[in-house]
């Protein structure tokens, strides 16, 4: 019988090599095209009637417009609105790709730590290139927190540093550990269903409570990931 | 002392940092509890936070969990 750690290997479904390099179309991969589709659809096909009194479908699509929109301009400001695009398609591709991960016999995309750390690493990336961008070199004044005794100044700016860097790690952690987790809970108690027989009703039952738990996990892992690139990003504009 | 055994007691002893995290959760909702007992037309406004606080309390909880498993199966 498979262990709890092997729904998380990679498969590789059509093998392509470009000179040396593996980049084959895995199952991560059919996932992903999934969860972009599966967005897609649900948007596109939601807004198409633009009824005044909308349908569900599309009650839905604005719905979660207006708690993206919400949250970026809360967090962000009035100028964060050009960033909006950005933060609603990192939502939404967390969001599905956390929520087909739940559905049997299929993958979870965002369970792999080089998928979070790209996500994360596109944010850090793109928030300092930002900040940069907007500020020239005063963004360095970003690590002297307002009101430091000069004498404090050695020991926390590089704290201030270490804390600023170590953002995209944990990002990228956080999304990385939660689905991975999840899953493995999950997968060691239907372990225990079969290994208990008759008994097994028990670990199904934790089963049960457990996946309700990943269904609340995976919507707020997306919404956590939002929130704070909005937040990132408004230190990135605003410098405090 | 044989690696599987030691194995073992390093996740035993990864785990113990969850008990700062039960800490931590109950704290979050504890303060939510009370702010919407004092003010309950404050819970929509709270209401985010209280989730971002959680979210953020159990990161760390899997942090601790993610360095258990690393010893355990890695």
């Amino acid at each position: 019988m498979a262990g709890p750690l092997e729904q998380f290997e990679i498969k590789t479904l059509v093998p392509i090599h470009i000179g040396g390099v593996d980049a084959s179309f895995t199952n991560a991969s059919l996932f992903m095209v999934v969860a972009v589709t599966a967005v897609t659809l649900f948007l596109t096909i939601g807004m198409r009637k633009r009824e005044m009194v909308p349908g569900r479908w599309q009650s839905m699509s604005e719905l979660i417009y207006q708690f993206v929109a919400g949250m970026v301009r809360e967090n962000v400001g009035n100028e964060g609105r050009a960033y909006f695009p950005f933060i609603f398609t990192l939502f939404m591709f967390i969001l599905f790709a956390n929520l087909i991960g739940l559905l049997p016999y299929s993958f979870t995309v965002t369970s792999h730590i080089i998928v979070t750390f790209a996500l994360a690493g596109v944010v850090f990336v793109g928030v300092t290139i930002i900040a940069l961008v907007k500020h020239g070199l005063k963004f360095f004044s970003y690590f002297v927190p307002h009101g430091t005794p000069v004498v404090m100044m050695p020991l926390l700016v590089p704290i201030e540093v270490i804390s600023y860097l170590a953002r995209p790690v944990t990002l990228a952690l956080r999304l990385f550990a939660n689905m991975t987790a999840g899953h493995t809970m999950l997968k060691v108690f239907a372990g225990f269903v079969i290994l208990l027989g008759v008994f097994g009703v028990a670990p199904m039952v934790v089963i049960v409570a457990l996946y309700g738990l990943e269904l609340l996990v995976a919507l707020l892992q997306a919404y956590v990931f939002a929130i704070l690139t909005s937040l990132y990003l408004h230190d990135a504009l605003h410098l405090h | 002392m044989e690696v599987a055994a030691a194995k073992l007691i390093g996740a035993g002893l990864a785990v113990i940092g969850l008990s700062g995290v039960g800490i931590g959760i109950g704290n979050v909702f504890a303060s939510f509890i009370t702010a919407v007992g004092r003010n309950p037309a404050a819970r929509p406004i709270v209401l985010p936070y209280t989730f971002l606080g959680f979210a953020l309390v159990e990161a760390v909880a899997l942090y601790a969990l993610l360095i258990a498993f690393l010893v355990l199966f890695g």
